[in-house]
């Protein structure tokens, strides 16, 4: 089997290769801890899963990285730099899509650059060059409210990516929308990853989901919060697209996260 | 569909006056005139003008106490609505004043600030205040937590927040809270103009009906229900060109 397997301490790549670095990250909340001295790498460019049954603190985990909570103890680092709070680096993908419901979409991809205090007429510029790459074009005008769910996710996707940030959070992006805008969401982020040239990092709790579009899977566990191990899928990445989900790998790789996952899903 | 809401409300309308009409020509007293004397009223308290030197007056305390009270009350439901200190603080205080039996009050306020313009201004805000307060306080606390987070992660500064994320996804409420606001204002300015010293409007009420005159009396309490839904419609409007995307339209449709 091609498959790797890596453990959590041990670094994936050289130094100079790791965009963002958790270090010995805790976290509690009252009495419950969140997360216990978790240590985890993101290499540049690549598209890592944070994959997990829920209550596991993958949500936390990105939420400390994007600088929106902070840890109690270790560090996080993005780029060699410490993160204390939310910077030009970092852009988040909501899973409830947090989209302006007052706002057209051209404004609500827009939002990110106004808050940066850019120019009107270049940051609609911008807005409309990824309002066309994410496949609204046509719809700058429209409200929330009259876009379906898929579209709506691709407006908060188109959002992060506006602000240029070299590390993109997603948190469960597509969990809100249906089975078949899920699938075409999936094709659209390996494109997405291949062309943007941004470290991904990716929350979800579906396991096809994650092997399907992951670069490397990190596996977290609950109560206390740990790195399970990571996988680095090998053969399937850039072979054709259709093909990933009968790659024995996959369909591998897919059957043992489940058979150690199993038993901590209540 | 812009015909149909056209006709239902021309439909309402011919409902409310016709019966109007009819209780009058019945008549159900001698002191309710028919929907059309009393618009002949009208016509003649326009024709005269002194509807117009009426209303020089009965403006003046009406819009003063409505502006005050919208200024204020907005900034105050904000700082309520963000500090929990603020609200302990000053929510009893409004809460009071909403529940307040306001005529019973107005020889106390009558005695403090005497029968000018100053009380009645005060009667305006007492009754148009709280409620923009209370709604806004509660529109503010209950704003989405998730798209505050959204302004957050994209590095917003606190006033962005406040300015592009709170009030915005609490206009909705606010002016909802405004809307009862004025109206309560409305009735402020007429009771003040009975209860204090008789000016503008509520003059030509109390004239008219001291002489009897019903269909001048029923004619000026017209103008000011008119009045007072013309400025309701305006604040529709308002919030419509300030929010468009908030107006969702009808379920139904």
């Amino acid at each position: 089997m091609s498959q790797i397997k890596l453990d959590a301490a041990q670094p994936v790549s050289p130094a100079s290769e790791i965009a963002v670095s958790v270090r010995n990250v805790s976290k509690n909340y009252g009495d419950v801890q969140a997360l216990k001295n978790l240590s985890l790498e993101f290499p540049r460019g690549e598209l890592t899963s944070l994959l997990g049954p829920s209550g596991c603190g993958k949500t936390t985990l990105l939420k400390i990285i994007a600088g929106l909570l902070k840890a109690d103890s270790g560090n996080v680092t993005v780029e060699g730099r410490p993160v204390t709070e939310p910077g030009p680096d970092r852009s988040f993908v909501f899973q409830d899509f947090a989209l302006l419901p007052w706002a057209s979409v051209m404004r609500n991809v827009a939002f990110g650059l106004e808050l940066r205090g850019v120019a009107k007429s270049e940051r609609e510029a911008v807005a409309e060059k990824y309002i066309r790459e994410v496949g609204l074009a046509g719809f700058e005008g429209k409200f929330p409210h009259q876009l379906s769910g898929g579209m709506r996710q691709r407006v908060g996707l188109a959002r992060a990516l506006s602000v240029d940030a070299k590390v993109l959070l997603l948190d469960e992006p597509f969990s809100a929308v249906d089975e078949q805008t899920r699938r075409k969401f999936q094709e659209d982020m390996l494109a997405l990853v291949q062309n943007e040239k941004k470290t991904f990092i990716f929350v979800t709790h579906s396991i096809e989901e994650a092997v399907y579009v992951s670069d490397q899977i990190a596996i977290l566990l609950p109560r206390p919060s740990r790195v399970l191990e990571v996988i680095r899928p090998s053969s399937f990445r850039g072979k054709i697209v259709a093909n990933i989900r009968r790659d024995p790998e996959y369909l591998d790789i897919v059957d043992n996260i489940w058979a150690s996952l199993r038993s901590y899903v209540e | 569909m812009k015909n149909r809401a056209l006709l239902l409300t021309l439909l309402s309308g011919v409902i409310v006056f016709g019966a109007w009409e009819i209780a009058g020509r019945i008549p159900i007293s001698y002191a309710f005139p028919t929907f059309l004397e009393t618009m002949a009223a009208l016509l003649v308290i326009t024709l005269d003008g002194s509807i117009f030197t009426a209303y020089a007056e009965t403006l003046q305390p009406l819009l003063l106490g409505i502006a005050i009270s919208a200024i204020v009350g907005i900034g105050m439901g904000l700082w309520v609505g963000l500090s929990a200190r603020f609200e302990w603080l000053f929510s009893p205080i409004f809460i009071v004043m909403q529940a307040a039996p306001l005529a019973a009050l107005i020889p106390l306020l009558i005695m403090v600030y005497g029968i000018g313009l100053t009380s009645k201004v005060f009667v305006v805000c007492i009754m148009a205040m709280p409620v923009i307060v209370l709604n806004t306080a509660s529109a503010v606390r209950n704003t989405p937590a998730s798209i505050k987070e959204m302004a957050t992660s994209f590095m917003a500064r606190r006033q962005d927040v406040l300015l592009k994320i709170i009030l915005p996804a609490a206009s909705p409420v606010i002016f909802s809270g405004l809307r009862l606001g004025v109206s309560a204002g409305f009735i402020g300015a007429i009771l003040s103009e009975l209860k204090i010293t008789p000016t503008g409007i509520g003059d030509i009420i109390t004239y008219s009906r001291s002489i009897s005159d019903y269909p001048t009396m029923y004619a000026a309490i017209f103008s000011i229900i008119l009045l007072a839904v013309l400025f309701l419609n305006f604040l529709e409007y308002l919030e419509n060109y300030l929010f468009e995307g908030n107006n969702r339209g009808y379920v139904s449709d």
